[in-house]
């Protein structure tokens, strides 16, 4: 098992009911990289990532085949602790879903429910997470405000931080700036680029400008099947397939 | 063409007037009673009890025996009522499941059952099989029977109403099942859930029925003492002076007071659920 490689998924296939989403997939996912997931409306990128912090669980009628490695361990293993495993494995979601209290409880409520009292400790972590979200100097004089009278951009960025509040290895984010105007998404942006220091990052997008301009790493999804996968400069220069150029210049998607 | 436009106008004065029927019933029945029941609400009216056969005198250990009643059917219902709206809500695998059907039959089945059949189950369950006798006990576990169809639906509604969006958050940042329903669904669903609960409670305020066969008394001027104890109620003494009066002209006043006095009551509970409702949709536009 190479260590380099943060996730490793084989041979994933999933469905939900009669319908199969995923089929027979495989990656690798480095670590401390950016991966960027592109695909048309439907391909399963969004079931992909959901399926690397078990969210699909909580579809009744979901199933999972194969394996997915966190660090070379199957995390549909049953002896898998699935809450550890989100703790680990963090997401950010399409639309910004602050809590309606507020920014200060809203980051505080992982560490609350990993059991981390309050005190000083907790200020810290506030601190320390809404400044990894780049989000501290537009806050730190209104903590109490509730999150829900920030901005759109402002309201993702504070949902990011509140991923790394729990101190996650790896931060999922599904189509984060699909909500958002371009000076919020150029922000967003910067965050992921500079995340991957300490963090994994996974991040579906439809967008390609926007796979280009932050992955090291992207893979071309197409009704459930991976049908590309390399450095970002390589994949839209030299497209492999001829699916990925025709998404690549527009003509489908 | 233009009878088209006829029957649409025809429909629009049709159903106006079937809306205007349901107002104007209740706002007459109300200025009916405020005539007549108004002159007779006093302070000692509410602070005294019945006296000389009940032909004069006030009320209050009517007040204060429904008050009791409320108070304890709300703490008998309120933690059942939340407990299983929670479990269907959350457990039970969103509403698909077999049991979740069932259940929902079941609750709208238990709706429909006629106030006097509670009271007989009451009369036999509380009273009798378990000897907690003619008593407040009996009485308020009763109504909380009556009145859980009623608290689970709407509760279950108030969950189902949270956003998704809360629970997602809550899983992907580690929570336990427990601990998403405790502090990302419950606390966003507590207004509902009370306003549900008022609702139910004022319905069951003016239930008669039930606790005629369980607990309240004729005539009990002494205040309940315990939980143990029978006492009077409003409806029941409404019906009483209504039907049993030694001297119908005396009691018809007093009747008309105690009506009013319960609709008062009932009014000011749902003015509460409606403040509360208001109040949190001010706070969730932050």
């Amino acid at each position: 098992m190479s260590s380099e490689y943060k996730i490793e998924i084989r041979n994933l296939q999933v469905g939900f009911g009669k319908l199969m989403v995923i089929k027979n997939l495989n990656i690798n996912i480095m670590s401390n990289c950016v991966t960027a997931v592109m695909g048309p409306s439907g391909c399963g990128k969004s079931t992909l990532i959901r399926t690397i912090n078990r969210l699909n669980d909580l579809v009744p009628e979901c199933h999972v085949k194969g394996q997915v490695l966190l660090d070379g361990r199957d995390i549909y293993d049953p002896s898998m602790d699935v809450v550890e495993l989100r703790r680990r494995v963090g997401m950010v979601f399409q639309k910004p879903n602050p809590f309606p209290k507020s920014i200060y409880e809203n980051i505080a409520f992982g560490p609350r429910i990993h059991g981390i009292a309050g005190g000083n400790s907790l200020d810290e972590i506030v601190e320390r997470s809404l400044r990894a979200a780049a989000l501290w100097d537009e806050v730190k004089d209104r903590l109490d405000a509730p999150a829900l009278s920030l901005s759109g951009g402002q309201q993702q960025r504070l949902c990011i931080a509140r991923a790394l509040a729990v101190q996650p290895e790896v931060i999922l984010l599904d189509e984060p700036c699909s909500a958002l105007d371009p000076a919020a998404t150029a922000k967003i942006e910067s965050l992921m680029v500079s995340l991957k220091k300490d963090y994994t990052v996974i991040v579906v997008t439809h967008n390609m400008q926007q796979a280009a301009r932050v992955s090291d790493f992207t893979a071309f999804l197409y009704l459930g099947e991976l049908v590309e996968y390399g450095e970002t400069r390589r994949v839209f220069e030299n497209p492999s397939s001829k699916l990925t150029e025709d998404f690549i210049t527009g003509r489908f998607g | 063409m233009r009878f088209r436009r006829v029957k649409s106008s025809i429909a629009l004065v049709v159903i106006r007037l079937s809306a205007l029927i349901m107002v104007g019933a209740g706002v007459l029945i109300f200025i009916y009673l405020t005539v007549k029941g108004s002159g007779v609400i006093s302070w000692p009216f509410l602070t005294e009890p019945p006296r000389q056969g009940m032909t004069s005198g006030g009320i209050f250990p009517a007040i204060f025996g429904t008050l009791c009643l409320m108070l304890l059917t709300l703490t008998f219902a309120l933690p059942v009522g939340v407990a299983s709206a929670i479990y269907f809500a959350e457990y039970t695998g969103r509403g698909r499941s077999h049991l979740n059907i069932l259940m929902r039959y079941a609750t709208s089945i238990l709706a429909g059952v006629p106030s006097i059949v509670y009271g007989l189950l009451g009369l036999s369950l509380f009273v009798l099989y378990m000897r907690f006798g003619f008593s407040l006990l009996s009485a308020s576990l009763t109504l909380s029977i009556l009145s859980l169809p009623v608290i689970i639906a709407a509760s279950e509604e108030a969950l189902r109403s949270v956003p998704d969006s809360y629970r997602e958050a809550a899983v992907a940042l580690g929570a336990t099942k427990w601990q998403m329903v405790r502090y990302a669904v419950l606390p966003y669903a507590v207004p509902g859930i009370i306003t549900s609960c008022i609702l139910a409670l004022s319905r069951a305020a003016g239930e008669t029925a039930p606790i005629l066969l369980t607990g309240a008394a004729y005539y009990h001027p002494r205040l309940p003492t315990s939980i143990f104890d029978q006492f009077m109620a409003l409806p029941f003494h409404i019906f009483a002076l209504a039907t049993q009066s030694v001297d119908p002209v005396k009691t018809r006043p007093i009747q008309f007071g105690a009506v009013l006095t319960l609709i008062m009551l009932v009014l000011g509970m749902n003015m509460v659920a409606i403040l509360i409702r208001i109040r949190q949709r001010r706070m969730a536009q932050g």
